[in-house]
This record gives structure tokens, sequence and C-alpha cells, in this order.
């Protein structure tokens, strides 16, 4: 468990931030720029200082102002991937990535070579970074700091200098290591389509202090979260489980809450878990249940609320069996369809607008 | 008188103390030299602007008052110097080690100067990413911040050294003019003016002080290209 409760003045900004991580996963400082995420884990790493406050990871206090307590951040464990890479010019990338692993002698969790198959390094091992790309700076930084033997990884956007292709290259590599090395993970971000798919706690950051947190289904609904994403963005975010192929379409079943969905699934082995996004634009309401219709999902469920979005639509929140998905629908069919809670309904979804990524 | 363009063995030997007083010198001089070019760069502390000018003075006083103010230090009755001969049997009055103090003292500036610039250059970022990686601060000084500073340090180190062969005020009123011991080039160069028909050595010495200061001016700018294209700036 990562619990982080810090107070900080920088001239007119006050940080006052407060939340916890259960370890392992992966917790996305999410927020407009300028909110104070890499302010608070620069704190965490001991690379900046707090007015006030604690930073404990597992049983060990990091910082506590007030018993005096203040781990150099050399003696932290608490690895780091800057926006910027920061690898040493003066050595290659193979001098990189020892850097921290000489320094962290006699405690190996991750080995070398694991990390060099894990995020491809074989071809770069003898360059100098200053032939790398963005995507390739970015995955020997991630190395390097693995290397380290880090208990906490924290990531400052690391790829917000990368252009939408590159950050295509890194990203899987990080959905490998929350994946395969339980490593706990920050990672500030303010692009929620890489937390959508790494994080699995959402930490909402707005003007230095925490407005929201929690596991990211219960998160993705918030709405706070709804206001700083935007409406197209805004969607449940549900574990659903593999059932298996679907013969006919060449899809791949997936449960979620009572009922059933067919999508493109990166995953195909019955019993394995996926995450699954909804976006509510995507979804058409019915009050009857659907017939001679091409859409093959229909997630029949009960409305728990009707909640105006703008001035022209209303969300509608539909629990499906313990899980709740939220459509947008217009304020007239609303009213046509009298939509209230307690009423039944059916969510139908096309499978094309549905996205599916690997769980943690 | 005949003519020649040869270095005669008592210009040879100038120029061959030169060398070794300059390369004293500059070894004196660099460790002090990093120590407070990181002090001035990196510490905030009250008195930093008057640390700083003292170490900018030999620039601007006159040579002979900064080899007058060694010479009351470390003469052979001198507060520091008394204690030197006591202690390590360090003579400095009229020897070459004295020279080396003496041409030091008045190079330092721009050593430190060098050094400081090459230091503000020094990305921070990479000294908080060695942290973060578990190097503490003199781990961090040695693997990051020195090699990524060094060709500053050179450079830092050539320009001084040659500023230290053109030493002449300083050295005359420390340590006086004694051939074999401190007649250095510049001194050797006074003395062949002072001498009647010394003309012709008197042009082969600045010839020989020109060509070594060139050379070291150009020496220093390759090492600063250098460093602009190992850090890929």
């Amino acid at each position: 468990m990562l619990q982080v409760a810090v107070s900080k003045r920088f001239g007119s900004f006050a940080l006052d931030v407060r939340f916890a991580l259960p370890t392992p996963g992966v917790a996305a400082l999410f927020g407009p720029s300028g909110c104070g995420k890499s302010a608070t884990v620069n704190i965490i790493a001991g690379l900046g200082s707090a007015d006030r406050g604690r930073v404990a990871l597992d049983d060990e206090v990091l910082l506590d102002t007030e018993r005096h307590i203040d781990v150099a951040a050399e003696r932290r464990r608490i690895g780091y991937v800057f926006q910027d890479s920061r690898l040493f010019p003066h050595l290659s990338v193979i001098g990189n990535l020892k850097y921290g692993q000489r320094r962290a002698a006699g405690r190996t969790r991750v080995s070398f070579d694991a990390v060099v198959h894990l995020l491809d390094l074989e071809s770069l091992l003898q360059r100098r970074t200053q032939r790398l790309s963005g995507g390739e700076r970015q995955r020997v930084a991630i190395g390097r700091a693995l290397l380290a033997q880090p208990r906490l990884l924290l990531l400052d956007e690391p790829l917000a200098a990368l252009d939408a292709a590159r950050r295509e290259e890194v990203l899987p590599y990080l959905e490998t290591l929350r994946d395969r090395l339980a490593i706990p993970m920050v990672y500030v971000s303010h692009q929620f389509d890489e937390v959508l798919r790494l994080a699995t706690h959402i930490v909402l950051m707005q003007s230095g202090t925490v407005v929201a947190q929690g596991g990211i289904g219960e998160m993705s609904l918030d709405r706070h979260l709804r206001v700083l994403i935007g409406p197209d963005a805004v969607g449940a975010i549900l574990d659903g489980v593999v059932l298996g192929p679907d013969a006919k379409s060449g899809m791949t079943r997936v449960g979620v809450g009572r009922g059933e969905l067919m999508l493109q699934c990166p995953a195909t082995i019955p019993g394995t878990i996926v995450r699954v996004q909804l976006l509510a634009r995507d979804i058409i309401v019915s009050t009857q249940m659907p017939r001679h219709l091409s859409v093959r999902n229909q997630l029949e469920g009960v409305i728990t609320e009707v909640a105006e979005d703008d001035a022209n639509s209303d969300l509608i929140s539909i629990d499906i069996g313990g899980e709740r998905i939220m459509a947008r629908v217009t304020r007239a069919a609303t009213r046509e369809l009298a939509l209230a809670p307690g009423m039944s309904a059916w969510a139908l979804v096309k499978s094309v607008s549905l996205r599916a990524f690997p769980n943690a | 008188m005949e003519s020649t363009w040869w270095l005669s063995a008592s210009e040879i030997e100038a120029l061959r103390l030169s060398l070794s007083v300059a390369t004293r010198s500059v070894l004196l001089c660099l460790l002090p030299a990093i120590l407070l070019a990181w002090i001035l760069t990196r510490r905030q502390f009250v008195g930093r602007t008057l640390l700083d000018a003292l170490v900018h003075l030999p620039l601007v006083l006159p040579p002979v008052a900064v080899g007058y103010v060694l010479l009351v230090l470390f003469g052979t009755r001198g507060p520091i110097g008394s204690w030197l001969q006591r202690l390590f049997g360090i003579e400095l009055i009229f020897t070459r080690n004295g020279a080396a103090l003496a041409t030091a003292v008045m190079s330092f500036p721009l050593m430190v100067r060098a050094i400081r610039i090459s230091l503000e250059n020094v990305d921070r970022g990479l000294e908080d990413a060695a942290r973060t990686l578990g190097a503490g601060a003199v781990d961090r000084f040695a693997t990051v911040t020195l090699p990524l500073m060094l060709p500053g340090v050179l450079a830092g180190a050539i320009t001084a050294f040659s500023a230290a062969l053109g030493e002449f005020g300083a050295v005359i009123t420390f340590v006086s003019n004694i051939p074999g011991e401190t007649r250095t080039l510049p001194l050797a160069l006074y003395s062949a003016l002072q001498e009647p028909g010394g003309d012709q050595a008197a042009a082969r010495l600045a010839i020989l002080s020109v060509a070594l200061g060139l050379g070291g001016l150009l020496l220093s700018e390759w090492f600063a290209r250098r460093v602009r294209r190992v850090l890929g700036r």
C-alpha cells in the first residue's frame, strides 16, 4: 500500500493531496496540466520537498514531517521514468541500463536479461543514446529504472513527448510490465486513453487537490472525470470474462454483468478477464426487448438514474447485474420513452464500437 | 654577430622550465578550481559574491601586487611560508615551485571560469535521475557531473596552462629572475631585451611565446567544440 498525504505551497499555488494505492496496482494521477501531478510524484520520489505530510510505502515511512523522517531519494528505491527520459549522454545504452543495477547489487528482483527481453532492447544495447528515437529512448529509460530494482515505479507522462505512432509503440510494453512484473506504479498522465489502458486506480487531481479517487471501474463514470475528459470519451469501463469464440462471426463472446457481448478481443482463452469500454455515446436505450435489429449486443438491466448531461441530452445509468453502464440519449428521447429510475431497459451497442484491452 | 633562428641552450632551458612551471601550476589549481566552481555554481550562502570577487581578483590586480602579497604571505618570514618550511621543508622563494604558485594564483580565475561555464551547462535533471537510481552525492558527482563537465575542465586547464607560460609580473616579484630556476620564457625575453645585442634572442623567444599561446587557445577551442558534439548540442 502506498499512502500519500502531503501539502506544499508554491507561491500562490497550494498543493494538498491525499490518496492511497493498493500494491501491486497502477494508479493514474490524472488531471489537467498544472494541477500538481508532477510535483506530487517528485515528493514521493524524494526529489521535491513537502511543507507537511507523510509518504509511506508498505511498512516503511519515507517521509513524515512531524517525526522528522525524510529518507534521501537515493535510498528510497523508487524508480522514476521522466517525460524527457534523461538518459546519460556520456554512457551507451548498456551503460545507462547498468547504472542503477550496479547500485542495487544484492537485491535482484528483475534480471538484466529479463528486462532486455521484456522491452526488446537487444538491438539497442551498444548504441549511443543520441542515436535513439523518442520511443526507444523511453524504453531504455523504463529499463534503466526497472533494473535499479525499485519497490515502486513512478512514470511522469512518459509518452507525452512522443507522437501518436510512437505512443502506440511504447504502450504495449507498459501493459506487459504491469501484467508480468507486478510492480506498483504511479502513472502521471493527462491522456485518458493511456489511463484507460494501464490504470487499475485513478486519482483525479484538479488545481492542487484530489477531487476523486477509486478503482477504474467505479471511477469511469465519476462526475468529475466526465467533465475532464469531455462527452465523447465518457463511458463505463468494465471487467469482462472471455466466454469463448463465436464461430459464426469470428468474434469473441465476453460476459459483462448478467449479459454477454460480442467483440474483437485481444484474448480468446475462456476465463481470461479483459477490460471493456462501452462509450455512452454509442449506446442505444430501448424499453422493450428489441427484435429485427442488426445489433448483436443487447444488455438487459434496470435504469437507476436519469441525469442531465447538457442542454439537449441526458445520461441514463443502467444496472446490468452488479455493473453500471451509462448511455447518452437526447432529452426528447428521454421524454418520449418516459425513462425513469426503476424501469427495465435494454442497452444496445454495435460490436464495432466496443473496445477491449488486456486487464491487470 | 651571426644571425640564427635556432634556440640557444639557455633559451631551451627557459622553455623547459616554463613547461615545468606551467604543468605544476595547472596541477596545483585543478582540484581547488573544480571545488570552487562547484561551490560558486551550486551553493547559496552569505558571502558568495565576495568569494566570487576574491577568486577573480588576480584578473584585475597588477601582477606585481599579487607577487608582493605572495611575498608577504609565503616569504621565509611570512605566516604561511615559515610554517611550510618548518613542517614540510618546502621553500618557495627563488624556486620553481614558488614560480608555479605565482602562476597558479594568476591563472586560477581563468580556470574557475571555464569550469563554471561547463558546470552550469550540466543538466540538473540528469543528477536527479542518478539519485533515483541510487547514486549518493559523491557518487553522482563522480559518475555523472564530472564526466559531463570534463571537456570544460580540460579546456580550462589548457587555457590556464597557456596563461601560466606567459606570466611575468607575479613571478619576477615573488621568486626573482634566476636562470635555470625561475627564469621562464617571458623572464628570459625580458632579460634578452636588457642585454646589448639581445634583439634576435628576444625575437626568437617572442615567436616561441606566440606559437605556444596560439596552440593552447586553438586546442582549448577544439575541446569546447567536442563538448558540444558529444553532448549533442
